[in-house]
């Protein structure tokens, strides 16, 4: 019976192909990192520069924003291949919000 | 100029492991949370968490396939949105679209049903239990993996597996006796 069973669950628990507008999804995830950390830089005053104690946070926003930026990369690579589907999901924007707030906490540290 | 030799090479390492890997994890992630919706959500937050740690884990992993690490991230984020949610995952095999079309031959019905009966039985199994099936079957991963992205040793997971299946083939037994 457990060959079978084994038979069986080959069967039910086949791979299943991600969705095309998936790459879309990632593609904003990265693009709102970037945009985050680039607003984080634009607002700092360069006065605040002088003290070294200052320095830590737009440096976090550069890695940030560099980090980010090189997830295009890979996403962009994909999507050369696949067609552009429109997509709005409300998940999305929570997920990038969470993610955008953790950053703003590391920066604010 | 070294610095930026190095974020290239980590990108492109990255490329390579998002293209190798992105159906095991919205594979792993369907199966655990059982819509698409949801899957592409746990799926791209798994990506966005392994892109902000990736340097440490290859530094870490001394080689050694990053699947295992992938799909523990997919599991740490899938435990967390069941405690957000306070819910169990249900697989829904009308849009897994796994199957065949139906051709309408008694054979076909008859399987359909029994992988039907199947992906309920997982479902209720216990969530380690679950889980090892998913990774073994869906994913392909062989003890080792499986292992590693369960925290466990090998020899545990060798029995986890066996008495998932084993529990699956009584529950199958069961439910064949009560119809």
């Amino acid at each position: 019976m457990s060959d079978r069973v084994e038979q069986l669950l080959r069967s039910a628990l086949v791979p299943v192909e991600p969705p095309e507008a998936l790459s879309d999804r990632l593609e904003r995830g990265f693009l709102e990192l970037t945009e985050v950390a680039a607003a984080e830089l634009a607002d700092w005053e360069l006065s605040a520069m002088r003290d070294p104690r200052n320095w830590a946070r737009p440096v976090a926003a550069v890695v940030v924003g560099s980090v980010a930026a090189g997830g295009l990369v890979l996403v962009r690579a994909r999507q050369q291949q696949k067609k552009r589907h429109a997509t709005g999901l409300a998940a999305l924007e929570k997920s990038i919000r969470g993610v955008a707030d953790d950053i703003q906490k590391h920066l604010k540290r | 100029m070294e610095a930026t030799a190095d974020k290239e090479r980590l990108d492109r390492d990255f490329t390579e492991l998002y293209r190798t890997h992105l159906r095991d994890v919205y594979s792993y992630a369907y199966y655990r949370v059982g819509n698409h919706h949801d899957a592409e959500d746990l799926t791209e937050q798994t990506f966005l968490q392994a892109y902000r740690h990736f340097e440490r884990a290859q530094r870490e992993s001394d080689g050694r396939p990053l699947r295992p690490w992938l799909i523990r991230i997919a599991h740490n984020l899938a435990a967390n949105f069941y405690r957000d949610r306070s819910r169990r995952p249900v697989t829904q095999l009308e849009d897994a679209s796994v199957l065949h079309e139906p051709h309408g031959t008694e054979q076909l019905v008859e399987e359909r049903e029994e992988v039907k009966e199947v992906l309920e039985g997982v479902s209720k199994l216990p969530d380690d239990r679950r889980e090892a099936l998913i990774m073994r079957f869906a994913l392909d991963m062989d003890n080792r993996e499986i292992a590693r992205a369960l925290g466990r040793s090998e020899g545990a997971t060798k029995v986890l597996i066996h008495r998932a299946i084993k529990q699956l083939e009584e529950s199958l037994e069961e439910d064949g006796g009560d119809e």
